[in-house]
């Protein structure tokens, strides 16, 4: 498990233009620099969105890299719901640090007990 | 010269890369009211523009991730997403590498920042320029606050932040515009996508308007991750521009949560 490092070629492979080339010809070797899992290669060349967004990749990165997949908006939210509904709520990372509990269960409690305006007073 | 102006302004990359997909009613009242904060801007004739914005990892990584940077260069360039993507065509933004340092050296009396001779913006500083500077003709010096990646800088900390700000800006002979940028309530780039609370945006900007420090920092992450998302830490740039702000009234000039832009889109000021 290194989420800090699929973050960081993710991170990189966003804002270098010669590095998405290299992942658009040869995305096995464009990762392999990096010090990555079995799992989180294969999610990264799939590439498979839903599963990166389960080991705790911040959409902030993740949705630069949808869009470089050309993944449409509504299709990457999409992606996104369906892995957490395959794999569970998201394993670390900020979507992780407070114990959200996936998207449906989330929407469901806050529903069920709606914030209040003054509920941190 | 006095701080002429001080704003706050919604970022979301939807708001121009998913323009077509919005109810079109809401969508351009909120762009009226931005292109009103241009001009109430350009009536001040600033000699630059300070926008504190959240970036989103365009330039600062968990590497080296700094709590607040600001920039200190003649130009920078953007947007770091694709062009198509956002709706915004590649530019060059002038800055003012000497006035950068200048504010930058008074600034460190009391708050530390980090600064970054080369940025990169992406939405949270290219969608307000946009709007608010579209021929890229005056000097811009960007300032980030680390909202993306914890352990983010305590509240308190970004209301010094703006102090610094205020003071240095008051110290220069430029006239100096403030405009933060961020969210209030959002799940920006998550599934949850889309989902705004309203009435806790409504209730942020209460206090923010009143400029009270108080009240606005008596928040906690936790809390505004369970109830407003993690965009919700976004609040840190409108904070700030309250700690600069010194106590002023403010004003809600618009609000109105448009999902398909993820976000509260929000346009509001101080009265100097």
């Amino acid at each position: 498990m290194s989420l800090y490092y699929v973050q960081k070629f993710l991170y990189e492979l966003n804002r270098d233009e010669n590095l998405q080339s290299a992942y658009h010809q040869d995305r096995l070797a464009a990762v392999t620099p990096y010090q990555l899992t079995e799992e989180e290669i294969g999610a990264l060349t799939g590439p498979d969105i839903g599963l990166l967004y389960h080991l705790g990749v911040n959409g902030q990165i993740l949705m630069h890299f949808a869009a470089l997949h050309q993944i449409a908006w509504a299709d990457y939210l999409q992606l996104m719901r369906d892995g957490i509904e395959e794999h569970g709520p998201v394993r670390e990372g900020v979507y992780a640090m407070t114990g959200y509990e996936g998207t449906d269960a989330h929407a469901q409690r806050l529903q069920s007990h709606p914030p209040q305006p003054n509920d941190q007073e | 010269m006095p701080l002429v102006y001080a704003g706050v302004a919604s970022h979301a990359p939807g708001i121009t890369g998913r323009a077509e997909l919005a109810d079109p009613e809401p969508r351009d009242a909120f762009y009226a009211a931005y292109q009103a904060m241009r001009d109430a801007i350009e009536a001040t004739e600033p000699d630059a523009l300070v926008i504190v914005a959240a970036e989103h990892f365009a330039n600062f990584f968990m590497n080296n991730m700094p709590s607040f940077a600001v920039g200190m260069a003649d130009s920078y360039t953007g947007p770091i997403e694709d062009p198509e993507w956002l709706g915004i065509d590649k530019f060059e933004a002038p800055g003012n590498r000497d006035l950068s340092q200048r504010l930058i050296t008074e600034v460190m009396n009391t708050v530390d920042v980090a600064y970054a001779e080369e940025w990169k913006f992406d939405h949270g500083i290219a969608v307000p320029l946009h709007f608010l500077t579209p021929r890229f003709d005056l000097p811009v010096i960007p300032i980030n606050i680390n909202c993306q990646g914890p352990p983010l800088a305590p509240l308190p900390r970004a209301w010094a932040l703006g102090e610094a700000l205020r003071r240095a800006a008051d110290a220069v002979p430029e006239r100096i515009a403030l405009v933060g940028t961020g969210g209030i309530s959002h799940w920006p780039a998550t599934p949850d996508s889309g989902k705004i609370n309203e009435e806790w945006d409504r209730e942020f900007l209460r206090r923010w308007c009143d400029g009270d420090r108080e009240s606005l920092l008596d928040y906690d992450d936790q809390a505004v991750y369970a109830e407003a998302g993690q965009g919700g830490f976004e609040i840190r740039t409108f904070i700030t521009v309250s700690g600069a702000a010194a106590g002023a009234q403010g004003e809600v000039h618009f609000y109105h949560p448009i999902p398909i832009f993820a976000v509260g889109c929000t346009v509001a000021s101080y009265r100097l």
